[in-house]
């Protein structure tokens, strides 16, 4: 919960409500955007960041995002993390 | 230092803990008289014993673990006013999966939910926030846990649900801050610390200002760290160092995703939205003066304590720890978790009886999952 995981902004969902698609260890997941946004959302797209519960919270570049990836594989946080995403998606549909 | 092989840079390594070793001796600390720092975050106590760090480095250094994870501090009556809420059957209860597990005085959340509650484990508070506008006809609280890593989530959640006048989404807010238990722990005689790894995502919020006081008006140096095992090696040099040479500064081994002054739209969301109890209970630590926060009065409409009266609002909530459980004095860096009665018999993950026991981040259940040697030989 507290680590956070690095992911890629590869489209933006709704720009007046900071809101992107963010690719995670290939799953893609809605995040928002407003913390890391300087300027129009779009001006994301392309770009990586460490998400944290659901919200992009700071820029980082393509190689700290894969050293970062796999500091947190080593510690299974990113499995955890991708569960949790699952788990989300559960919940929504009522899936207890 | 065969562990060594598994850092993706074994060299380098090598090289920072031959240093640190250097830096320990010119210091003058042994395992008698180790030099004693504290890792306050348990994302970091977690990489510790992954990595096996405090094996790695000379006895002469003694890690000491920080009350920095945000489940472990939360304290029984707090779970069992998540349980409370849950049980009401107008209610759908959001919580991130870490929480499930944590012992309350009549049961935890995952027993709540095999009882019946409609409790469900989402990844973020935007999937409570969905959750809401799928369900008018219910009540959808979230469990607001975590420190300031996690807190701009819920500000800006609230703030999303009161600008679509979402009128059935509130939060559960238990969100505490770092800084004002260090200082207990810095002005609780008993405690000798030398010096701080500090928080990396936290102070990827907050920046590094916020533990000025750590260095100005206690003298002891903190270094706020990243989580590969290097950087954590090479933060724990750096205090070293800086004990070596006789300064007390707030350093930042992290300034790749840590700003001097932080993040400044979660800064202003947290602030446009909670703001400081006059103080907060923690497990193990007690009532801690400003540690906590609450919904201002402003989005009281969106506040889980204000809409259906529990938690600080309601009449006493005291409820003692359980029996035997010395997490209190394992939290605040007394004694280390293996010299607990419970720790691997009547407390173990699968049964946790405290909740050190229940986070990866946690330092029992660290020490039980990599101890090894270590923790077996105490236990059996």
């Amino acid at each position: 919960m507290c680590l956070g995981i690095p992911g890629q902004i590869v489209a933006i969902t709704d720009s007046a409500r900071m809101m992107a698609m963010a690719e995670v260890s290939g799953v893609r997941r809605e995040v928002n955007v407003a913390c890391i946004a300087q300027g129009p959302a779009e001006g994301l797209l392309g770009k990586w960041a460490l998400i944290h519960v659901g919200f992009a919270m700071a820029l980082i570049d393509e190689e700290e995002a894969a050293k970062t990836l796999e500091a947190l594989r080593g510690l299974g946080e990113a499995q955890e993390a991708l569960e949790a995403m699952a788990a989300g998606d559960a919940a929504l549909e009522g899936q207890r | 230092m065969k562990y060594a092989d598994e850092f993706r840079d074994p060299k380098a390594a090598r090289a920072v803990l031959e240093r640190i070793a250097a830096v320990t001796d010119e210091i003058g600390a042994t395992a008698e008289n180790p030099v004693r720092i504290m890792e306050v975050c348990g994302g970091h106590t977690h990489a510790i014993f992954r990595y096996g760090l405090d094996k790695l480095t000379p006895a002469g250094l003694d890690f000491i673990h920080g009350p920095g994870c945000p489940v472990c501090v939360l304290p029984m009556a707090r779970v069992d006013e998540c349980v409370e809420l849950a049980e009401r059957p107008e209610v759908i209860f959001t919580t991130f999966g870490d929480a499930m597990r944590v012992p309350g005085s009549r049961k935890s959340l995952l027993q709540a939910k095999a009882d019946g509650a409609d409790i469900r484990m989402v990844y973020s508070p935007l999937d409570a926030l969905e959750i809401a506008r799928r369900n008018p006809a219910r009540e959808v609280v979230f469990f607001g846990l975590g420190f300031e890593t996690t807190t701009p989530s819920t500000a800006l959640s609230i703030q999303a649900a009161a600008a679509e006048g979402l009128g059935n989404f509130t939060v559960f807010c238990n969100h505490i801050t770092v800084p004002p238990p260090i200082k207990v722990l810095l002005d609780d005689p008993y405690m000798r610390l030398d010096g701080f790894v500090g928080p990396g995502h936290v102070s990827m919020v907050i920046g590094i200002h916020p533990y000025d006081f750590i260095a100005q008006d206690y003298g002891k140096p903190i270094v706020v760290a990243g989580f590969e095992p290097l950087d954590l090696l090479q933060s724990v040099l750096m205090v070293l160092e800086q004990i070596r040479d006789g300064r007390a500064e707030v350093e930042n081994q992290y300034a790749r995703v840590v700003p001097e002054h932080g993040n400044p739209v979660s800064i202003a969301a947290i602030a446009e939205v909670y703001e400081p109890r006059p103080s907060f209970e923690w497990r193990g630590l007690g009532e801690i003066d400003a540690s906590g926060l609450r919904i201002r009065a402003e989005y009281a409409a969106y506040d889980a304590e204000a809409k259906f009266g529990v938690g600080y609002g309601a009449e006493s909530r005291n409820v003692p720890e359980p029996e035997g459980c010395a997490c209190g004095a394992v939290m605040t860096g007394r004694i280390k978790p293996v010299a607990c009665p419970q720790f691997g018999r009547g407390c173990t993950p699968e049964m946790p009886l405290g909740a050190l026991m229940v986070s990866s981040e946690g330092a029992c259940a660290a020490y039980y999952q990599y101890g090894g040697a270590r923790a077996v030989d105490v236990v059996d």
